[in-house]
């Protein structure tokens, strides 16, 4: 196992304290904005789409959907140009720049379904881009054993944004206007925001080290890297035993038998419950081992789809559900990462890094497609009873024939 | 120079922040100023008089004409709206994310419903008593890949008995067969004077059905296919809707004879989405928005006979005054 060489400048603290690092709460920052600018545009879209343009709604979730697949891709670009260049700051600004601007597009393209289209496919280049070099960014300048910690802090910072922006837009459509200019301006405001503290407040990272050329080829080595291998397909196989968000909370409504209204409020009792414990599982993390809290994670998401099968209902169901959601979320989505990054060494660290997300990434969009398909065709309890099926084969699999912790 | 940046980068950095929230500042309330400025358009005169939102002066303001023409707002604020006899339903956004249905009869709010997605469709039956609506259900995001569907909620105000959703009615007939499957949707509600009798529409799979309904029996039954958004004419003989041109084309609205079969195009409605509404027994009214144009209301005559007329720009969501 390659062990990540975290030599710091001033700013980064000695490891035995347990404060992160400057940069990360400033990447955290980074992410707060852009995601309150993000989210502001997803609160705002149904109505924007429905009753400023009048547009079918299904037909843009369904092009966007293909999109989101096409562009996980392009992390793997991020990845390897970051790491090729030697600056992944100046390619994560590329890709919260991109998507900043595509704030201003949605006036300019108007309700053609293929601008509307193109400028999300933008929105989620940038995105793409930028995610791989920003969390090599995170893990560069944070000490080894502190890495839980500070990928637990930054995904905290980005569920705080998530959950401002659709109280922005609610309040702009309330008290301001309801015509769709300001909302964009104000949200391509916070994009800007977010870009201007990336670029003027966060150091780009200075390598340690004789300057080794990157070529695609050492991209391509990193998948004879056991370790990484190995944890790429694990992590794979789990996101494709991952129902997504919007069937858990559809199911967990039908199973419950509670007023669809809960149904608004499912996303934000995860989102609360990530905020609150992906600091806390971070920390964990760091200390009995990242493979074993994201292994964990899985476990957890087990229970929630057993819930969906019964016996019980009523609120109480509901707020267990939310809330052991939540608790899969804060022990996978910074876990994986700073486990990833203990795998690589720091001149490949973004491009080993954007492997593990795509792989990931993808794996979840074919779950979601495929669970889709299951919805049309199975009842509900069917279709969660397959997903439930998948998921204990995978975490048997991960358990005796992966072992992605054994490197 | 760039050795001057580096010095002071801190300093930019706060600078060109001040900067973008002062101009984010200063656009957004010149623009909320000049629209509450521009004031409402006057509309031309409908016989029937007309309810609809203004999507003109930024605030979505319930807005009447009455049948000279006079234009009056009043200080509801909806994404939908539709009265019968006194009674108005106003879809709106209550809670960050989350919408709610406001029932009025007369100027008194009697009830609110909250809403579990986007607004869609709202219509009140003849009586005043029935009140229903439509919302697209988004979850976490409405981008999720499959993760389309609508909820119709039906409101019996003299009985206070919520129906949340219709896909709750057990019994369900496509073609006097039993629908089995998990994936239903109803949209589009209209009710006929019985207060007991509805039309809807109903999708599941990749169809779309033409559904009647009974509330107090609980059950649907499926009419003709490829009919979305019904609206029944006041003497209950013709119902419009909506229909695709294609598999993917834009949608058309058709009159249909109920006794005779006949169906019969509206010329200029192509590439509408709406709910049409009756404004007398010979005229449907309907919104749009015109190519790279903002939201209007047109009326055209029932039978085909004529095009559609521009009757108010900037509005949406028209409604019989009465």
């Amino acid at each position: 196992m390659y062990v990540a060489s975290t030599r710091g400048r001033g700013s980064v603290p000695p490891s035995a304290g347990s404060r992160v690092p400057t940069t990360v709460v400033l990447l955290g920052t980074v992410s707060l904005l852009t995601d309150v600018s993000s989210e502001m545009v997803t609160a705002f879209l149904p109505v924007y789409v429905i009753f400023n343009l009048q547009m079918s709604y299904l037909q843009l979730g369904l092009l966007d959907g293909i999109y989101t697949g096409a562009t996980a891709v392009l992390r793997l670009v991020g990845g390897h140009v970051s790491d090729r260049i030697r600056r992944p700051k100046a390619v994560a600004v590329a890709g919260y720049g991109l998507s900043a601007a595509t704030r201003l597009g949605f006036p300019l393209v108007g309700a053609s379904a293929g601008g509307l289209g193109g400028v999300l496919a933008l929105d989620r280049a940038g995105k793409g881009l930028r995610t791989a070099p920003r969390d090599a960014l995170i893990s560069l300048s944070t000490p080894a054993d502190q890495l839980g910690a500070a990928f637990g802090v930054h995904r905290m910072m980005d569920t705080v944004g998530a959950l401002i922006g659709p109280l922005a837009t609610f309040a702009v459509l309330t008290w301001l206007t309801t015509s769709p200019g300001p909302i964009f301006m104000i949200s391509f405001c916070f994009a800007l925001l977010g870009v201007i503290v990336l670029v003027f407040f966060v150091r780009e990272h200075r390598f340690t080290g004789p300057r080794t050329a990157v070529v695609f080829r050492d991209a391509l080595g990193l998948l004879r890297h056991r370790g990484l291998r190995r944890t790429t397909v694990a992590a794979g196989l789990l996101g494709l035993a991952t129902i997504s968000d919007a069937f858990v909370f559809v199911v967990l409504q039908r199973a419950s038998g509670v007023s669809p209204t809960l149904l608004a409020l499912m996303p934000v009792g995860t989102a609360l419950t990530f905020l609150v414990l992906a600091t806390p599982l971070g920390r964990l993390s760091d200390r009995v081992g990242r493979w074993r809290v994201f292994f964990a994670g899985h476990v957890v998401l087990l229970a929630v789809y057993l819930l969906l099968l019964g016996p019980f209902d009523g609120l109480a169901l509901v707020i267990v559900t939310v809330a052991l959601h939540g608790v899969f979320y804060a022990a996978t989505d910074g876990v994986l990462m700073a486990h990833g990054a203990t795998l690589v060494p720091e001149r490949l660290r973004a491009s080993g890094l954007s492997i593990v997300q795509t792989g990931q990434a993808l794996a979840r969009f074919a779950s979601s497609v495929g669970f889709g398909v299951l919805l049309t065709t199975l009842p509900f309890t069917a279709a969660v009873l397959v997903a439930t099926g998948a998921l204990v084969a995978v975490l048997v699999a991960v358990v005796l024939v992966i072992r992605p912790e054994v490197s | 120079m760039v050795e001057w940046l580096g010095r002071h980068r801190v300093a930019v950095g706060v600078a060109s922040m001040v900067i973008v929230v002062i101009a984010a500042l200063v656009y957004v309330v010149s623009t909320v100023r000049s629209e509450r400025a521009t004031g409402s358009t006057p509309g031309a005169a409908v016989s029937s008089g007309l309810r609809f939102v203004d999507n003109g002066g930024g605030r979505n303001l319930v807005s009447d004409v009455d049948p000279s023409g006079v234009r009056t707002s009043t200080e509801m604020s909806c994404l939908r709206v539709y009265t019968a006899n006194g009674t108005t339903v106003c879809l709106r956004m209550g809670l960050p994310g989350a919408y709610e249905a406001a029932v009025y009869v007369g100027e008194a709010l009697v009830r609110t419903v909250p809403l579990p997605g986007t607004p869609s469709r709202a219509r009140v039956s003849a009586s005043g008593q029935i009140v229903s609506w439509t919302v697209f259900v988004t979850g976490d995001s409405y981008l999720a890949p499959g993760g389309f569907s609508t909820r119709t909620g039906i409101l019996n105000l003299s009985t206070g008995v919520l129906v949340e959703s219709l896909e709750e009615f057990p019994t369900v007939l496509i073609e006097g067969k039993p629908d089995k499957r998990a994936n239903e949707n109803y949209w589009g509600v209209t009710f006929t004077g019985d207060d007991n009798t509805f039309y809807a529409t109903l999708g599941s799979s990749d169809q779309t059905w033409l559904v009647k309904g009974n509330l107090t029996n609980r059950t649907v039954t499926s009419v003709r296919k490829d009919a979305e958004c019904p609206s029944l004419s006041p003497d209950e003989t013709r119902i419009a809707y909506k229909k695709r041109a294609g598999r993917l084309g834009g949608w058309r609205l058709f009159v249909l004879d109920l006794a005779s079969g006949t169906e019969t195009e509206l010329p200029g409605s192509d590439g509408v989405d709406d709910q049409a509404a009756w404004l007398d027994q010979n005229t449907v009214a309907y919104a749009k928005v015109p190519r790279g144009g903002k939201p209007t209301i047109y009326t055209s005559p029932a039978d085909g006979s004529g095009t559609a007329t521009e009757l108010i720009p900037g509005a949406s969501s028209p409604s019989p005054r009465d």
